[in-house]
């Protein structure tokens, strides 16, 4: 079913040229490279930002800024990373460029809004990226715009609130129009139960971000009348309720967690059974637990508020759903290792990826279990232990499986091979340098520390020198992954139509791959 | 996988009772914050705005003549939106 007589979607001539070609184009895949290469700038910055968060906690005290400038420097490295970064990621850019081609489609249901999607998601990073550079100081609420400061402050938190209500509709739009082509555009014969996982994990996502989305949205939009028309919402002053903030902010901000890890989990879905050379295990009951995790994942936000002032019926209930909502992930994660049992295990990058992501996301996960037990939650609140666990979920869970995911596809999308070697390279030394990173974080929130303060205690300084050395290792392994891959992607060797021994639909078709994807569209039987 | 099925032609006299009732509906829920109600002024205000958005989903909205798996989307939607309600006010005693 090659089509490689056919012009690829890199050199497609259409209606414009250069730059206009792309950001007017309404090619899934031209609109999913754009997200990539949006995304990974972001990441860059985002990034940058961590280290010098790092620097700062090197020693004890000032060390490279005052405190004012590291509230700001969390607050933005929040704000780029969660709303730029992870929440659009994988879905965004791995999702639009693989999606159709996997369901054999040959683009989105509906190609224009999914060009405004991006264009959305541009207009609001810029909106929200503006607060640094208008006159007052730069947002420091951290990314959760907590009440009653968020506020109160006189930093510019109004153009952040506004970018990130923007950023919403983007995920909105995306959403719409991933279960709208999965509803319509399958190929003939590709039943639900026969739709590869990784589009089965968008749908679970993109249900989350059309219920969840808006309900962010219309908080944001309660702050910024709060702040603009004194209207009391959350400000107990005027009659509102600060909890109350908490509630709608986390009803979307803990699904939304799951926004990031679904995709993730479909990448790993694909990847692991690919290079064991064996068919998923279980492959309804990955299906099942997507499908679970999407709807429990909605009742267990109040985890994130068990210090904040809720009833006992309240902290049991959020506490024994937060345990629930651990099977469906178990599931996964325990059909993942079946299928690498007895299976042929071919160790390539991607699939170097995927384990290193079993190990991560497993210390993830069940320092989750940690700060879902209510009376451990006390000691724990608010303390880098906190900051270690998420760093593991959304960094390790969303960050690997993106690189699994982009090692995977790679050779697809750009119809190269990368250096294998730097790319082995760059996983050990980004993998040694994660552990190194956050790992000394959960032994510090235990023995103490809090989050989000510049300065700390001096028996907390041997664990923070580890941690920021982490840090160092950490970026020089994300350096050589990015500088290979852009290098790789034009310069690298061609690649064939399926270097892995895939068998996915996107695997039968060439690389890269023709304008519409197929020449005509597959049967599936 | 993309079907081709005729739209049905909902008649303007239906659309015109649906309008006229939703104007009516309005007008009681407006009425009925002068009485009296107690605790069940929330009750009753979202029961009447309840009825509104069911007759906007049904005809305006086209779930009625459309596919029943439509139906049990927007259904499974408004039982998420449900259960997060309920769990949110759980510590908020309204009755």
């Amino acid at each position: 079913m090659s089509n490689s007589n056919l012009p690829n979607y890199l050199e497609y001539k259409g209606k414009y040229k250069g730059l206009l070609g792309w950001i007017f184009s309404t090619d899934h895949k031209r609109i999913g490279l754009l997200y990539l290469y949006s995304v990974m700038t972001f990441f860059i910055v985002g990034a940058l930002l961590g280290l010098l968060m790092k620097f700062e906690l090197i020693a004890p005290g000032k060390t490279i800024m005052e405190a004012k400038s590291y509230n700001a420097i969390f607050t933005l490295h929040g704000i780029t990373m969660i709303f730029l970064i992870v929440i659009p990621g994988i879905p965004a850019i791995l999702g639009n460029f693989f999606l159709p081609i996997m369901i054999g489609a040959k683009d989105v249901f509906y190609p224009k809004l999914n060009l405004i999607s991006w264009w959305l998601y541009i207009l609001g990073a810029v909106v929200a990226l503006s607060s640094q550079f208008m006159h007052g100081a730069s947002p420091d609420t951290g990314w959760t715009f907590y009440a009653p400061y968020s506020f109160r402050t006189q930093s510019n938190v109004l153009p952040a609130l506004i970018g990130a209500f923007i950023l919403g509709f983007s995920s909105i739009l995306t959403g719409i129009n991933f279960i709208v082509t999965m509803h319509r555009l399958r190929a003939p014969g590709m039943k639900w139960l026969k739709m590869p996982l990784f589009p089965w994990s968008l749908y679970g996502t993109a249900w989350i971000q059309v219920l969840a989305t808006p309900i962010i949205g219309i908080t944001l939009l309660m702050v910024v009348a709060e702040r603009v028309l004194n209207i009391g919402f959350f400000d107990p002053a005027l009659g509102g309720d600060p909890v109350l903030y908490q509630h709608l902010f986390w009803i979307y901000s803990h699904p939304a967690v799951y926004i990031m890890i679904l995709p993730s989990m479909g990448v790993i879905s694909e990847v692991i059974p690919t290079f064991a050379r064996k068919e998923i295990f279980g492959y309804n009951a990955v299906v099942i637990s997507t499908l679970l995790i999407a709807f429990v994942g909605y009742f267990v936000w109040g985890h994130h508020m068990f210090t904040a002032g809720m009833s006992e019926t309240s902290l049991f209930a959020f506490s024994f759903l937060t345990f629930l909502v651990a099977i469906p992930s178990a599931i996964k994660t325990f059909n993942w290792l079946a299928t690498l049992y007895k299976g042929s295990i071919i160790l390539k990058t991607p699939m170097y990826w995927a384990v290193s992501f079993l190990f991560i996301f497993m210390i993830g996960g069940l320092s989750g279990m940690v700060l879902g037990s209510l009376a451990a939650n006390v000691h724990l609140h608010d303390t880098a232990f906190v900051v270690a666990h998420f760093h593991f979920i959304v960094f390790g869970g969303v960050g690997f499986g993106f690189f699994a995911g982009i090692h995977y596809w790679f050779p697809k999308i750009f119809g190269r091979m990368y250096d294998a070697s730097w790319a082995d390279t760059g996983w050990l030394i980004f993998f040694i340098g994660f552990l190194t990173l956050y790992a000394p974080m959960f032994y510090l929130g235990i023995t103490g520390m809090p989050r989000r303060y510049y300065d700390y205690v001096p028996e907390f300084h041997p664990a923070n020198i580890i941690s920021s050395f982490g840090a160092f290792i950490m970026i020089a392994g994300l350096a050589i992954i990015i500088i290979n891959l852009i290098r790789s992607a034009k310069k690298g060797p061609k690649a064939e139509e399926s270097p892995w021994g895939g068998k996915t639909l996107e695997w039968t078709v060439s690389s890269p791959p023709i304008v519409e994807n197929f020449e005509e569209i597959p049967e599936i039987k | 996988m993309v079907e081709t099925k005729k739209h049905k032609i909902v008649s303007y006299k239906t659309y015109g009772i649906i309008l006229i009732a939703l104007i009516i509906l309005t007008f009681i829920s407006v009425f009925v914050t002068r009485i009296d109600l107690s605790n069940l002024s929330i009750v009753v205000a979202l029961s009447i705005a309840g009825i509104k958005s069911l007759l906007v989903f049904s005809f305006f909205m086209h779930l009625l003549y459309d596919k029943k798996m439509y139906s049990l989307m927007v259904a499974g939607v408004l039982l998420v939106m449900t259960l997060v309600l309920i769990v949110t006010f759980l510590d908020y005693s309204y009755l």
